[in-house]
């Protein structure tokens, strides 16, 4: 059920190596959508989410929104037919959203996951670690800045849905495929 | 003690640039304070009543002479020429400018010091036992796991923006210095019948104005699985907590409302989980860090004779010193509370010489215990002469560990922006009252422990005798609370009655000192007087 190896659709397409610098989720260049961010290059998809209420009830909806109190793991048994989940954060403060996504992340979802809300730059990095593939926030994020905060950190100490190698893999290349 | 490699200093490099880029746009008015804020405090800068306070992380309590010079340094050019120990183990400036904040952490970066995480809702620097490495009582040196800990709970994604704070704490002997169950997740090293060692695992405790012990959640975790353990209980507290109230937000709270029970059954689960993603640091890295923590190359057939002929020396030995494991040893603390002082502040002349005498005489190495001493932990018996004459000299060598002068005390009003009364005055008078060595001494064992208000950092609920300081229509008033212990057999104090106010807090801890004297069998301690003899015997004597 859970594939720890590439949960992101662009996992693995610009290398690793224990002297790589740069994680993962940094390579991948986001597009401008209207006032969406995007870190994917599949078509958007264009249904309007709908509440997890809603979605468990329409079988044919394929977009979903999250509040920040929903519980992410309802979707398990319905997962196939999601194309996207919006997470909502009502203020920056409450990180209950970076929990969900990378459930969805572990759960295997290989789809779009929209942060939307009180976002700010600085959580970028973190975000696009649990797995946020997109961002609609309230007050639009500009495209330099995200860039340049994502790639600000070379490393990474610990795994999450991306596929940053941590530190501690760097320094022990002989356990990197073990 | 660790040293950084090439990717530590990259990451706390790395900081420096990102504070010091979050700074230039809030001094360019890119930024307001509010937009500012959250950002600051990830990185320990908090805006003080007067000025701006910065909490330097020191991991677990350890620093070395190049450090310890490196924060005088820093009091020296940044500040008012003196630092502050606080309750965590870690170091404050509390006259801190906002545009030096940038330079101060890329100084800290020069010796492998940081501030990250030392404020904020996150995870906070790991704290230990101060004796780590050094006392005769533990089955090992805790501080590799809680350096471990360190870097596994460093810029951990999915936990940014926890509900609260959350502090960890490590220990591994039967004797807790490191106040263990006040922390909201705690582990003590043990072996098991087997012979292995693992983790005793508590969760959930905390002071502030809603204290509770942490419960025991896991009676032996492989020390492998510390870090998905970890995560799932960070997890399912993020997923569950309240966020509609700060106040009700701590991981105590949750654990509490949940019960012990249900709350270690959700933990396991999530557990199972997270070991499966099979993310747990590999034995390989956590023998790389405990390589560095390889005990000091201690002398053999060193005499455990010391010349006692100086009777101040002499007083001096018989309060500071505690066993060390090594014949020939003794751990040295360092009293900073002295009678007219401010506990836990240091002038930077004073780190300097502690800096010296850590150089010189304890391989290098220094500690910081919560109780906001200093600690030389690998000294020989030898050398115990030599090093009380310096810290004589510099104005270091009270000897009242443990007794009723060593106070901890918040900084409170004078300093706080969260502060209903003054609590620095308050310790004072009270030192100042019981300032008699010999009456100290005959009291033994009495830890007083001050708050200035309700969010406890003074430890109050832990104090053998506590005292909180409240607002009450607009004048300090201060209770007075009984029983508390942080020690191995952890509780809770409770509040006597009515209040006092400054003068009268000092009168009335001295009746119930006073009651102690009378009642007291042999070889009782306070605590252990008022465990026997209950709050009624003490109310009688406070209130007549």
């Amino acid at each position: 059920m859970v594939d720890p190896t590439s949960p992101l659709p662009h996992a693995g397409a610009a290398g690793g190596g224990p002297d790589r610098a740069t994680s993962q989720t940094s390579a991948v260049t986001p597009t401008q959508v209207g006032n969406t961010l995007r870190f994917r290059d599949d078509p958007v998809p264009d249904e309007p989410a709908v509440s997890l209420d809603a979605f468990l009830d329409q079988s044919n909806a394929n977009s979903v929104r999250l509040e920040a109190g929903d519980d992410v793991r309802l979707l398990g048994p319905v997962l196939e037919r999601v194309r996207l989940v919006e997470i909502d954060f009502p203020k920056f403060r409450d990180g209950r959203g970076f929990s969900s996504a990378r459930i969805l992340r572990e759960m295997g979802y290989r789809g779009e996951i929209k942060a939307t809300g009180d976002v700010l730059v600085d959580l970028v990095w973190f975000m696009r670690r649990c797995g946020f593939d997109s961002f609609a926030p309230d007050v639009p994020l500009n495209l330099e800045d995200v860039l340049a905060s994502l790639d600000r950190y070379p490393h990474v100490y610990q795994e999450a849905a991306d596929d940053a190698v941590p530190i501690w893999k760097l320094r022990h290349p002989e356990l990197q495929n073990g | 003690m660790y040293k950084y490699d090439q990717y530590d200093h990259a990451m706390v490099r790395a900081r420096v640039e990102d504070f010091r880029d979050q700074t230039r746009r809030r001094l360019a008015g890119q930024m307001t304070d509010d937009q500012f804020k959250p950002l600051r405090l990830k990185n320990g800068l908090y805006l003080q009543l007067h000025a701006y306070m910065l909490r330097v992380a020191i991991p677990y309590g350890t620093l070395n002479s190049t450090q310890m010079r490196k924060l005088a340094h820093i009091a020296r050019t940044y500040d008012r020429g003196y630092g502050h120990f606080t309750t965590r183990q870690n170091l404050q400036y509390h006259w801190i400018k906002l545009e030096d904040a940038p330079d101060i952490l890329g100084e800290l970066a020069e010796v492998e010091m940081h501030a990250i995480q030392t404020s904020g809702e996150s995870i906070r620097n790991i704290s230990a036992d101060h004796y780590a490495g050094a006392a005769a009582d533990e089955i090992m040196d805790p501080r590799p796991w809680a350096e471990t800990i360190r870097q596994m709970t460093t810029f951990m994604p999915e936990f940014s923006y926890l509900p609260r704070k959350f502090k960890i704490a490590v220990i591994a002997a039967e004797a807790d210095r490191a106040a263990l169950r006040w922390h909201d997740f705690a582990l003590r090293i043990v072996r098991n019948e087997a012979g292995e060692v693992g983790f005793q695992v508590f969760a959930g405790g905390g002071m502030g104005r809603t204290p509770f012990i942490a419960y025991e959640i896991r009676e032996f975790l492989p020390t492998g699985q510390i870090l998905s353990y970890l995560q799932a209980v960070l997890r399912v507290w993020n997923r569950h907590a309240r966020r509609d109230n700060i106040h009700k937000q701590r991981m105590k709270i949750l654990v509490h409302e949940l019960g012990q029970e249900e709350f270690s059954r959700q933990v396991e689960e999530e557990h199972q989980h997270f070991l499966a993603l099979g993310e747990d640091f590999p034995q390989a890295e956590y023998d790389r860090i405990a390589a560095y923590f390889a005990p000091p190359a201690f002398e053999t057939g060193l005499p455990d004779e010391i010349d006692r002929s100086d009777p101040d020396f002499a007083v001096w030995l018989d309060q500071q010193l505690a066993p060390h494991k090594a014949p020939g040893y003794a751990i040295v603390n360092i009293s900073l509370k002295p009678i007219q002082g401010i506990g836990g502040d240091i002038t930077a002349d004073q780190m300097d010489v502690v800096a010296d005498l850590a150089e010189r005489y304890s391989f290098d190495e220094l500690r910081v215990a919560h109780t906001q001493n200093l600690v030389l932990p690998h000294v020989r018996k030898a050398d115990l002469y030599a090093v009380w004459e310096t810290l004589r000299d510099a104005g270091l060598a009270d000897a009242n560990l443990d007794l009723v002068t060593d106070i901890i005390a918040c900084p409170g009003l004078d300093y706080c922006t969260l502060a209903n009364a003054r609590s620095i005055p308050v310790a004072q008078k009270i030192a100042d009252r019981f300032a008699d060595p010999q009456r100290q001494r005959d009291l033994g064992e009495l830890k007083i422990k001050i708050s200035g208000c309700i969010n406890a950092c003074g430890h109050h609920h832990a104090g053998h005798i506590g005292v909180l300081g409240v607002d009450r229509k607009g004048t300090e008033s201060y209770q007075l609370l009984l029983g508390g212990s942080g020690d191995e057999e952890t509780s809770q104090a409770k509040i006597t009655g009515p209040g006092f106010d400054e003068d009268g807090i000092v009168d009335a801890i001295e009746r119930a000192v006073e009651r102690y004297r009378e009642v007291r069998e042999p070889g009782e301690r306070f605590l252990d007087t008022y465990r026997r003899v209950g709050m009624e015997g003490f109310k009688e004597a406070i209130y007549g």
